[in-house]
């Protein structure tokens, strides 16, 4: 009989252990002294998410007229209006691209807003063929704010070339591409913004789980990957050679801009050091980011102030980048060796974040919940 | 030695372990790990000695298929020596595949499959003895003594890695695991944010260990101490994600009940199985002796003697390395050091051309899967393997006078990163081999204990 009891306990167990394992996303967490992650996720969506979402979604409406003006009459004036709002635009975009998560994950948007460098032969044949499919991943590398670098920039020597382009034999198919793109670009971040206004915020503030889908580790892990790759690699580490036998200056953030790829590393440096703080974008006051997060485990464990190391290394990395010229390109000409010490202060941020602040954390930094022992 | 006891424990053990291994054939399928874990990466780490062992393709399925068929075999005592040798070998296969997913439990259940080869599991309550028409009802005592000693080896040595001055003065790994399982119904809160509780789970945790196999053994306290191993277990279960482990262990751990216990788990079993009883187990046709003798037990219980040895010996191998166990992980694994650090790294290489000296870097994830970097990223023996496979990867591009240089940051339980690899020592030149890796850095700080 007992064994009977036995058996059903076991299977009884057996089953509290497997939900129990389960995402279940319970309820806040209760005494005071635990530090609130829903609280944490719901700043980080009302305050610096979708405020930032919002904006960069305001500065292409400002772009999309700067387009439509520039289409009805393509003259210098607008030309110079349509940059103005291209930069604005990318300077925001710079606080977005580490949000991979949700509706852009779902619709690969970072990778059809700022995929460089951009193709100038996907951009020519696509304009050429009148045709496209710009949601197509080949044409990932011919859309977006680089696509827009070349077609605002590099179609011509000079600004009269460039104006020649557009009122020349082919301008009416360069300005239905130019169109397009900004167009395209308008409608998928009011997608992602959409969708986080309405029902994403909602099911990410409350995915306080702790599995590798939950919230708090999908953020962490994007937040990372964005930093190591996005802007690291991508922005000093790629052009200065770093991962190739020879430096790659062409590969410079808006290279035919030619201008501004150290203003747009320094504003995305300022938008991860934003974040990992909880600087809130929008007006309200700032708290809960990573840094509070750590500062509660931090206590509790009597570690190290990883707050104020991972801090301190973001300086010296602003500082680094700060010191470049203005176009990396130039840079990488002249000294390349201040690029790839720019790199390294970035690098040495990656380790306390990637190591030191996952381990704090403890999140997985993969997508296997295989098992542990 | 030459005592008998009653088969029906031994007969027990023999279908629920065939059956977990089954079942677990199946989760790891289902799960669509054996694509994850063995398809889709393009490089595998391979133990020491056992580079040929490779994942074989589409065939892969194949080998789980008959790691899951035999598991059956063994459940049903169907051919049972035959089952229990497959099952061995390819299971045994599957884990050398890619030590990326090396597991304490996966290397028990590899040891038990090995030891189960050789024990006389069939000999009752199995389709053998319908085949064979004949069944014993007692076998030698050190038949199911081998098991419990087996598993009682894993505990102790578990609880003795647990002798240290993180694990107990420090509470360390639990003071990172247990605050980040915020999200549990009621606990989640409150005692897993408290240091009191880190600092209670930590010790019951070692003492549960080092206690569990005697409490175990006597009658008196066997009850209760069966209790405590379904907590145990059933509480890390939903701490971590371990995945069948808890469950194998619980079962395992019924063999040490009496053989009163067993009988009715049979009866049980036969009355799940109405229908076929007739078919399976006992069998009007079967003739019952008492006393099963196996064949060749003198060579086998030599052979024991020996594997359990080497059992005993094999985990304090680290003894003959120096620095921090810890740190280095020299003679870490196949020591039952379960769920014992939390340990995090990052490493990258360099790949430099020796004569002109330009080098540039490498982006692991060209390479590996994200699993994979993360375990390379802080096993000195990964590191070394991957650094060569880089060295051999660019010198087949082209590459000339390739050099392989690793940077490498490693966080131990809490502790600020260090760094962790010799950046000056250029890891293609270097040989894996059982001695000390000397390019191994420090460890800036000191661990006692075991």
């Amino acid at each position: 009989m007992w064994i009977r009891n036995i058996s059903i306990a076991i299977i009884a167990v057996f089953f509290a252990a497997c939900s129990g394992s389960d995402d279940s996303g319970m309820g806040p967490g209760g005494s005071a002294d635990d530090f609130d992650r829903q609280a944490m996720l719901a700043h980080m969506a009302d305050n610096i998410i979708i405020p930032v979402y919002a904006d960069l979604d305001a500065k292409l409406d400002g772009l999309v007229a700067a387009k439509n003006a520039f289409v009805s009459q393509p003259d210098q004036t607008n030309l110079l209006a349509l940059r103005t709002a291209w930069l604005e635009a990318y300077k925001t975009w710079q606080y977005a691209e580490m949000f991979n998560i949700g509706k852009a994950e779902e619709i690969d948007y970072n990778f059809q807003m700022n995929v460089y460098p951009t193709s100038v032969t996907d951009v020519e044949n696509n304009i050429a063929a009148g045709s496209y499919d710009l949601s197509h991943v080949n044409n990932n590398d011919a859309v977006g704010f680089p696509a827009l670098d070349y077609l605002l920039y590099g179609v011509g020597e000079t600004d009269t070339d460039i104006l020649a382009v557009y009122n020349g034999e082919n301008g009416a198919a360069y300005l239905q591409y130019l169109s397009d793109v900004s167009d395209r670009m308008k409608a998928l971040t009011s997608e992602v913004l959409t969708d986080w206004q309405s029902l994403y915020r909602d099911s990410f503030v409350k995915n306080t789980g702790t599995s590798a889908t939950g919230s708090v580790s999908k953020i962490t892990n994007d937040y990372i990957y964005y930093y190591e790759k996005g802007l690291r690699a991508n922005k000093i580490g790629i052009p200065a050679g770093v991962f190739s036998a020879e430096p790659l200056p062409d590969r410079v953030e808006a290279y035919y801009n030619g201008e501004v790829s150290r203003e747009l590393a320094m504003t995305a440096l300022d938008a991860v050091k934003d974040f990992f703080n909880g600087v809130s974008y929008n007006s309200n006051p700032s708290t809960n980011g990573f840094a509070d997060y750590l500062n509660y485990l931090n206590e509790l464990n009597a570690g190290e102030d990883l707050n104020a190391l991972i801090n301190a290394q973001f300086n010296t990395a602003g500082d680094a980048i700060s010191g470049l010229n203005p176009s990396f390109s130039q840079q990488i000409a002249t000294d390349n060796t201040m690029m790839t010490q720019a790199y390294d202060e970035l690098q040495k941020a990656v380790v306390l974040l990637k190591v030191d602040m996952v381990q704090a954390f403890n999140v997985s930094i993969d997508y296997v919940d295989a098992d542990g022992d | 030695m030459n005592r008998f006891t009653d088969a029906a424990p031994l007969a027990v053990f023999r279908i629920l372990f065939g059956v977990m291994m089954c079942f677990s054939i199946i989760r790891f399928w289902y799960n669509g790990w054996i694509e994850k874990l063995y398809l889709e990466p393009s490089f595998h780490f391979s133990y020491y000695g056992f580079e040929w062992v490779k994942p074989l393709g589409s065939w892969t399925y194949v080998l789980f298929a008959v790691c899951g068929l035999s598991a059956v075999g063994i459940a049903l005592g169907y051919r049972y020596r035959i089952s229990a040798s497959v099952f061995f070998l390819s299971f045994t296969y599957i884990e050398l595949m890619d030590k990326t997913t090396y597991l304490n439990h996966y290397y028990f259940i590899s040891l038990v499959g090995f030891l189960m080869i050789f024990l006389p599991a069939s000999a009752y309550y199995s389709l053998d003895t319908f085949r064979l028409k004949k069944s014993y009802r007692k076998v030698p005592c050190w038949t199911i003594d081998s098991i419990k000693l087996m598993l009682a080896i894993v505990y102790f040595y578990a609880g003795l890695a647990k002798l240290n001055s993180d694990w107990l003065l420090r509470a360390m790994p639990l003071k990172i695991w247990l605050p980040s399982k915020y999200d549990l119904p009621l606990v989640g809160g409150s005692f897993m944010q408290q240091e009191w509780f880190h600092f209670s789970m930590s010790w019951a945790g070692m003492l549960y260990d080092l206690a569990i196999p005697f409490l175990l053994l006597y009658r008196k306290t066997r009850l209760l101490a069966f209790g405590l191993v379904v907590f145990f277990h059933v509480f890390t279960r939903v701490l971590f994600p371990i995945g069948m482990f808890p469950f194998i262990m619980i079962v395992s751990t019924l063999i040490f009940f009496d053989a009163g216990f067993h009988h009715k788990i049979l009866s049980f079993i036969d009355k799940l199985t109405d229908r076929f009883s007739g078919w399976i187990g006992r069998g009007a046709s079967v003739t019952f002796y008492e006393n099963l003798i196996p064949t060749g037990s003198k060579w086998i219980k030599v052979m024991l003697i020996g594997f359990f040895a080497f059992q005993l010996l094999i985990p304090f191998r680290y003894l003959f390395y120096p620095g921090e166990l810890f740190w280095s992980e020299e003679g870490f694994r196949f020591s039952w050091r379960v769920m014992l650090m939390d340990k995090v790294g990052y490493t990258t290489y360099l790949i430099r051309n020796g004569e002109t000296g330009k080098s540039f870097e490498v982006d692991n994830s060209d390479f590996l899967t994200p699993f994979q970097e993360k375990q390379m990223s802080f096993q000195p023996d990964f590191i070394l393997e991957y650094a060569h496979y880089l060295g051999d990867h660019f010198s087949a591009q082209g590459h000339e006078n390739v050099e392989v240089y690793a940077r490498s940051y490693v966080a131990l339980n809490g502790r600020l990163s260090q760094p962790f690899i010799n950046d000056t020592v250029n890891l293609y030149r270097e040989k894996e081999s059982f001695k000390p890796k000397n390019w191994i850095l420090p460890f800036n700080d000191e661990i006692k204990g075991l």
